[in-house]
């Protein structure tokens, strides 16, 4: 109702109530009258009926006046505070309420200006400390980040699913993608927010991570985990890993269960270590035991002459040119290790004290899920402790029992640890298949292989690392057969390299906001949007017709992380397509045939592409097109794209249904993007990345802000139903 | 008449002294060089003890030993393994194999003759 009706309604309303009092006054005063007065009376007012009605008119004018007042005090002066109110709340703090209407509501807006004046200066304080909370993070990111460039070794800080959340340029380089050297720039593994798991095996991660937790439910004060892998690349890595706590005010969960919020990843190349830690390990052998066989041929040379003075000249000329032929044997074999030992460095595959019982355990969990194979432990000495390299140790132990349950039908493995002496008897044990000499010494020399996974070490090689040995034996009274490795026995101890403790100095650099992603095992339809990795890609091919033969010719991508977008972790790659450019593609696209000639093939390409893309949410401008041209190659490449895709092109529609364009040109320019390297797949795709991030706050205010609602807002879209 | 003995290595310097002495001592003695020709010689030469070099090629001594102690008609042949590895591991696989003796090189030629008379119950 306006202000106008109102104030009308209220006129007409006290006019009535005067004019009602003044007739009920005569109606009353007629009462007492007799007949003959009141007939006077009603004469009299008929005769001035029209004065009545002139004084009743009057009457509106004082009416109005007294409303207005009224009006003016009571309803627009608070409701002009109101509005004050609602601009200091909102658009500026600094506006105050102005004094109006009566001496309360005067007071009303000195109170509320005191309130806005406190409240002001509150906003001041914290936006001050915040700023030199800020300065002080930055200055430390600043300090971290001076210190791991002079690092010699790589690091990866990881939160605790798996995403990276700080590295230093000798970890990108260190773990860069195979064939990245020849193929175009930017491809390395590591980039912020990315998966680790990219880059190491889930299982050896998680591995890893289990037994720091072990360490720490054990009490264990500083607890890493070590071991050794092959990098990307090839090589071999030996990798430190130590936990990361959350800070006291993370919540009291997380600190029950560990508290254990991310891990630091010390990565160094030691491939070349290995190899001459190898080649060290094979000239002592070949020393001592070269040099035991010729003593051997010696002494008993000697002995032989001494027992028999009376042996012929002839026989005694043989025992003595045995004599002088292997003592020459000797100094070669001493001049030849002298000369290879000077290059030789130490080796340095570390291993680590395990409790044995803990590792059969370890053992016994693996293989009962990775193979699905019951397992059983006979004696086990919970007191044994051994200096293991638990990792590989484990991979040795499950591939024997793939191949026993794959070649002969085996259905149970059962453990045993026994000491012997200053060694402990590791029994993987099984009953029913003999297995040949063959079999025996074949599996220790295979390269192992698990799960369609290969790895580069043999058995053997495990277990000489661990100066241990294995063998086949069987014990025939109680039908069982085993593989023993006979294996050093140490003393519990601490690991020789220790997380630093924590102090006050110590930088806290675990308010990357990738911390605080929702659990280990997000329901990513569950997750806001402004939350998720994303890679942003685009396409290029050779015309618009996959179906009909048209191929890839170059992919494009960007990532976004928090709602960034990280331009300098791009992936950008031209493809030969294997046939030639359509005169219109080249047109737009600017890319020629000749072009194309020496680059990659798509098999080569996409796998390094679908890497990059791990673990995030695919986002394209008409992704339909995009996702069919992949779909098309995922029989021939192998490479499947299964993680969920948004759509540009949809969300435009879902965010402007009225609108009818949505070419990525034209949303560009309603959202005020600029265009950079149009029509080349990294342009489109930064250009749609941008796009995209303008995106997520206009459908936040149409109530989408998951990936699930964003998903199922695209879906409805008519544009949902176009096929290409 | 003599027991036999085979010897296996395939360093013929200490193959020499060794075939000398056990002939001086009156046995029966055959040598050869490798594991597959030690597994052969078990069957047609049929001897009381083995002086068995861990290190030979085709088929290492401790192979060598466990297909012999497979063979339940085998099982009275003494077995000495005679080796240049030397380390605790390597002695506890040798007589987890079979072997009845473990010894490492260098050795003293008199120990081993005594080690194979009394194995041979002399």
């Amino acid at each position: 109702m306006s202000d106008r009706i109102r104030i009308g309604v209220a006129l007409l309303a006290a006019w009535g109530l005067v004019l009602a009092a003044i007739a009920a006054i005569v109606l009353l005063v007629g009462a007492d009258l007799d007949a003959e007065e009141r007939a006077q009376v009603v004469q009299i007012l008929q005769d001035r009926a029209a004065n009545a009605v002139v004084i009743s008119l009057l009457l509106i004018a004082p009416l109005v006046f007294i409303l207005r007042v009224l009006f003016r005090r009571y309803v627009s002066a608070p409701r002009k505070l109101a509005e004050d109110v609602r601009i200091m709340l909102t658009a500026n703090p600094a506006h105050r309420a102005r004094r109006r209407g009566s001496a309360e509501m005067k007071q009303l807006a000195e109170g509320v200006n005191a309130f806005a004046e406190a409240r002001e200066a509150l906003s001041r304080d914290v936006e001050q400390r915040v700023r030199d909370a800020n300065a002080r993070i930055e200055e430390e990111k600043n300090r971290l980040a001076a210190l791991m460039s002079e690092l010699a070794q790589s690091v990866v800080m990881c939160n605790i699913e798996g995403r990276i959340l700080l590295y230093n340029a000798r970890a990108m380089q260190l773990l860069r993608s195979p064939g990245a050297a020849a193929t175009a720039k930017g491809h390395s593994l590591v980039g912020l927010g990315r998966s680790v798991f990219a880059i190491f095996d889930r299982n050896l991660i998680i591995h890893a991570l289990d037994s720091i937790h072990d360490r720490l439910r054990q009490g264990t004060r500083n607890p890493v985990a070590n071991f050794v892998t092959t990098a990307p690349a090839g090589g071999l890595v030996r990798v430190q890993m130590a936990p990361v706590f959350g800070s006291s005010s993370d919540g009291e969960s997380a600190r029950a269960a560990t508290g254990v919020t991310g891990f630091v990843l010390v990565l160094d190349n030691i491939t070349r270590r290995i190899e001459s830690g190898n080649r060290r390990d094979l000239l002592l052998q070949t020393l001592t035991q070269g040099t035991r066989a010729s003593l051997g041929s010696v002494r008993a040379a000697v002995e032989t002459i001494a027992a028999f003075p009376e042996m012929d000249k002839e026989a005694q000329g043989r025992f003595i040119a045995i004599i002088g032929d292997e003592a020459q044997r000797l100094s070669a074999r001493l001049d030849e290790t002298v000369a290879e030992f000077a290059d030789s460095l130490r080796t340095d595959w570390p291993l680590e004290n395990m409790r044995g019982a803990d590792l059969i355990a370890a053992a016994q969990r693996r293989i009962e899920s990775k193979l699905g194979l019951p397992t059983k432990q006979e004696a086990v000495d919970e007191s044994l402790w051994l200096n293991v390299d638990s990792y590989s140790l484990l991979q040795a132990l499950t591939y024997f029992a793939s191949r026993l349950r794959d070649e002969f039908g085996i259905r149970e493995i059962r453990f045993a640890l026994e000491p012997a002496g200053p060694l402990a008897h590791l029994d993987l044990i099984w009953s029913g298949a003999p297995l040949g000499t063959e079999t025996t010494t074949a599996w220790p020399t295979d390269s192992m292989e698990l799960g369609g996974e290969s790895c580069p070490l043999t058995v053997k090689q495990i277990v000489d690392r661990h100066s241990a040995e294995l063998w086949y034996q069987i014990h025939k009274p109680s039908h069982r057969e085993y593989f023993r490795i006979a294996i050093p026995v140490t003393r519990p101890e601490e690991s020789s390299w220790s997380a630093p403790a924590p102090s006050e100095s110590r930088p806290e650099f675990y308010d990357f906001d990738l911390f605080h992603q929702p659990g280990q095992t997000p329901e990513l339809d569950n997750r806001p949007l402004a939350t998720l990795s994303y890679t942003v890609f685009d396409t290029e091919t050779t015309g618009l017709q996959p179906s009909a033969g048209d191929e890839i010719v170059s992919v494009g991508a960007v990532r976004i992380v928090n709602g960034r977008l990280l331009e300098h972790e791009v992936f950008e790659q031209l493809v030969d397509p294997k046939r030639a450019m359509s005169p219109e593609a080249t047109r737009i696209t600017g890319i020629e045939t000749t072009m194309l000639a020496n680059q990659p093939a798509i098999d080569k390409v996409l796998p390094a592409f679908r890497q990059f893309c791990e673990d995030t949410v695919l986002v394209a401008h008409n992704a339909a097109f995009d996702m069919r041209f992949l779909r098309l190659k995922e029989e021939a490449t192998g490479v499947r794209f299964t993680q969920p895709v948004l759509d540009t092109l949809l969300l435009s529609a879902v965010i402007q249904p009225d609108s009818d364009a949505h070419a990525l040109e034209a949303i560009a320019e309603r959202m005020g993007v600029n265009a950079i390297g149009r029509h080349t797949a990294l342009g489109d795709a930064i250009m749609t990345g941008e796009v995209f991030l303008r995106m997520i706050p206009l459908l936040a205010e149409q109530g989408i802000t998951t990936l699930g609602e964003a998903r199922e807002a695209s879906q409805k879209t008519w544009f949902a139903r176009i096929e290409y | 008449m003599g027991k036999k003995i085979l010897i296996a290595d395939d360093e013929p310097n200490i193959v020499v002294s060794l075939e000398f002495l056990m002939k001086q001592k009156g046995y029966e003695v055959r040598v050869v060089n490798d594991g597959e020709a030690a597994l052969a010689a078990v069957g047609d030469f049929g001897p009381d003890l083995i002086l068995l070099d861990v290190m030979m090629p085709r088929v290492s001594g401790y192979d060598v030993c466990q297909k012999i102690r497979e063979n339940p008609a085998w099982q009275g042949i003494r077995i000495i393994m005679l080796s240049a590895k030397g380390r605790d591991i390597e002695v506890t696989r040798g007589m987890a194999v079979g072997a009845d003796a473990y010894v490492t090189k260098p050795f003293s030629t008199k120990d081993l003759i005594d080690k194979v008379r009394t194995m041979l119950g002399e």
